[in-house]
């Protein structure tokens, strides 16, 4: 077994863990991911790559995710069951484990209808379920989905996301529960707006005891402007921005918006902190992560252990 | 009254505009109609409840066939009139007669082709 | 049944181009249900051929016949003294019913009039949805009824998604959850533990994925 990931070590030392988001560019270009890393680097504790999000086609996440790891970062390779089979998943499952990516993070991924290629094929052989069992068993049992032998186990950290704001609410945690039931060690969430209802969910998870089985990381993203703010809650599928958000950002002037968005953040992580059962926040500054070391400091969680 | 209309206009008279099947529309095109127009009740008076709105949405369904078609979807339309407005009738019926006129003849009777078997009759 | 859709216009006509003798050939089972492919349709898109062709000047000869089922052998038969005399087929049955009458009869020209979309119910006058896939190993026991494979736009079988919100689908308003669907049956049914079980990928090889499928009984071989 080789030595543990950066995310993981920071996680099982209790600390309060910072994970940010980079999107891969839509071309070749590997000086994109590592200007964005640089950024990054030293202030997070792991960064995650998106696998083709909102079904639009970029840079794969495995290779971002070895360019990341060639800069010294602990890249969590995300990983959508949109694209590929049970042949090809479990396949790059072992090369990321062969080339060093330590973290993955299972989703169902979002529908080819909001992406670029409208008329593409989807797959959904598995679902971002049965992909957490799948990896687990790969790395505990030693055995693909066909009963067949692994030679030479995968060493993944197994993530998964919730997105407490989606329906039927009552349902959210539970299958959280099934998640970490499947496998899942940590949970990176949908973007938190509506801080009550992330209350009122992790109160339903802490129920359970799923916050005991699975490092629950809140996902935060700064608004740059009533614009976004007003786009996100109208076109973003389970998003939930409450009104008085908007407001609060209407009520500021234009080109203090991006201020107010970072000191609503700051405000936000500080009420996550003292939520029981939450281990860390994962910033997804959609095209403005250059923010995220600010953010960073303010929130008072630099420097990083 | 005595009010008069155009000549050109021939009635065919249903029971009510629900009757009017798209076929029998297309096939008064088949026959040399340059335009055809449904009069119902008003709505809301159908006899039969609801059969003048079905009428009114196959008229509607129709010009999208007769667009295809290239006979012009304009030259079908749907009027609501009720048993008393006779002078309505008549306005209509000069009304449709002019648009059809600037429209010109049908065009599928322009250029019918005289074939020697019996065209378009179905069946085989 | 199999529900269908009739080709755009210009689609059929810069099919039908090259041929002048057409016979349109409905079929009497799902695409008449479904007003697509039955007696009544191809006597309006017979007429529509006639009327459009006759405008641009083409000489044609369009006929009309509809026979019970394009799918079974036996109905295909009673076109076999009249078919051969046309120059193309422009059959209004599903997929399955263009293909078997091109085998019967690898002669002719058969062209597709309708687009196959799916295996549905009529939900209301003129409104039919999906309901199957044909996936060759139902699960419905499980779902309460409610096909995660069919009627989730992502066919999972441990939902809903996280994009699931106020009871509908991610990919359109007017999509219901499917999942959001099977959850409010358990509930109903008190059979919320169902829901906490998790389903192993399913094996598609009974599907599409398997190729080509068929049904044999050999019972009833002739």
């Amino acid at each position: 077994m080789t030595a543990q990931g950066n995310l993981k070590r920071v996680l099982q030392s209790g600390a309060f863990a910072v994970t940010a988001e980079c999107g891969p560019p839509r071309g070749a270009d590997p000086d994109m991911i590592r200007i964005k890393a640089k950024i990054l680097k030293g202030y997070v504790d792991s960064v995650n790559v998106t696998d083709n999000q909102t079904a639009v086609v970029r840079m794969s996440s495995f290779a971002s995710c070895v360019i990341l790891k060639d800069m010294g970062i602990d890249p969590v390779m995300q990983m959508v069951c949109r694209d590929r089979n049970r042949i090809a998943i479990q396949s790059d499952v072992l090369g990321a484990s062969a080339l060093g990516i330590k973290n993955i993070l299972c989703l169902s991924g979002d529908h080819q209808r909001f992406g670029d290629h409208k008329g593409a094929k989807n797959v959904f052989d598995i679902d971002s379920l049965q992909l957490i069992q799948c990896i687990r068993d790969m790395r505990d049992e030693g055995r693909f989905l066909s009963g067949e032998e692994v030679k030479g186990r995968p060493d993944i950290f197994i993530g998964c996301v919730e997105n407490p704001f989606a329906d039927p609410f009552e349902i959210r945690a539970m299958r959280l529960a099934k998640k970490a039931a499947a496998g899942a060690q940590f949970c990176q969430t949908q973007c938190i707006f509506n801080i009550e209802k992330f209350e009122r969910w992790m109160e339903m998870v802490r129920g359970l005891g799923v916050h005991e089985k699975v490092s629950i990381i809140a996902g935060i993203t700064p608004l740059k402007s009533v614009g976004m703010a007003n786009y996100m809650k109208r076109n973003v599928p389970g998003m939930d921005v409450p009104d008085k958000l908007i407001d609060r950002l209407r009520g500021t002037p234009k080109e203090k918006a991006p201020e107010e968005g970072i000191s609503i953040c700051v405000e936000t992580i500080d009420r996550l902190k003292g939520i029981k059962g939450v281990c860390g926040i994962h910033i997804m500054a959609i095209g403005w992560e250059e923010i995220i070391p600010e953010i960073v400091k303010s929130a008072g969680l630099y420097p990083r252990p | 009254m005595r009010i008069s209309y155009p000549t050109s206009v021939k009635i065919i008279k249903v029971p009510c505009t629900g009757r009017v099947d798209i076929i029998h529309i297309l096939k008064a095109f088949e026959g040399g109609a340059d335009g055809i127009y449904l009069v119902g009740c008003l709505e809301g008076d159908c006899h039969y409840l609801t059969g003048n709105i079905r009428a009114k949405k196959r008229v509607k369904y129709l010009k999208t066939l007769l667009d295809e078609s290239g006979i012009g979807g304009q030259r079908v339309s749907m009027y609501n009139v009720s048993s008393a407005e006779g002078l309505r009738f008549a306005e209509i019926a000069k009304e449709f007669t002019e648009r059809i006129k600037s429209l010109g003849p049908n065009p599928f009777k322009l250029n019918k082709i005289k074939s020697t078997r019996d065209s378009g009759r179905g069946g085989i | 049944m199999i529900i269908a859709d009739r080709k755009p216009f210009d689609e059929i006509m810069s099919m039908l181009a090259p041929y002048r003798d057409i016979l349109v050939l409905g079929c009497n089972e799902c695409v008449t249900v479904c007003a697509v492919g039955g007696a009544k349709e191809v006597a309006i898109l017979a007429s529509q051929i006639r009327l459009r062709r006759t405008k641009d000047r083409i000489s044609s000869e369009v006929h009309e016949k509809t026979i019970e089922r394009q799918c079974d052998i036996e109905y295909l038969e009673e076109l076999k003294d009249t078919i051969g005399g046309y120059d193309a087929v422009l059959s209004l049955a599903c997929g399955c019913g263009v293909q078997f009458l091109g085998e019967r009869y690898t002669d002719v020209l058969v062209l597709p009039g309708v687009n196959t979309t799916f295996m549905g119910v009529t939900e209301r006058h003129g409104l039919w949805t999906e309901r199957c896939q044909g996936c060759g190993n139902c699960v419905l026991h499980r779902t309460m009824g409610i096909c995660p494979v069919t009627r989730c736009a992502k066919s999972i079988f441990n939902g809903p998604c996280g994009g699931s919100s106020e009871g509908r689908c991610e990919i359109d308003k007017d999509t219901p959850c499917a999942w959001h669907l099977i959850i409010e049956r358990y509930k109903k049914k008190g059979m919320m533990d169902m829901y906490m079980e998790i389903v192993s990928p399913k094996d598609w090889s009974t599907a599409r994925d398997g190729g080509p499928r068929k049904r044999q009984r050999e019972d009833m071989e002739i």
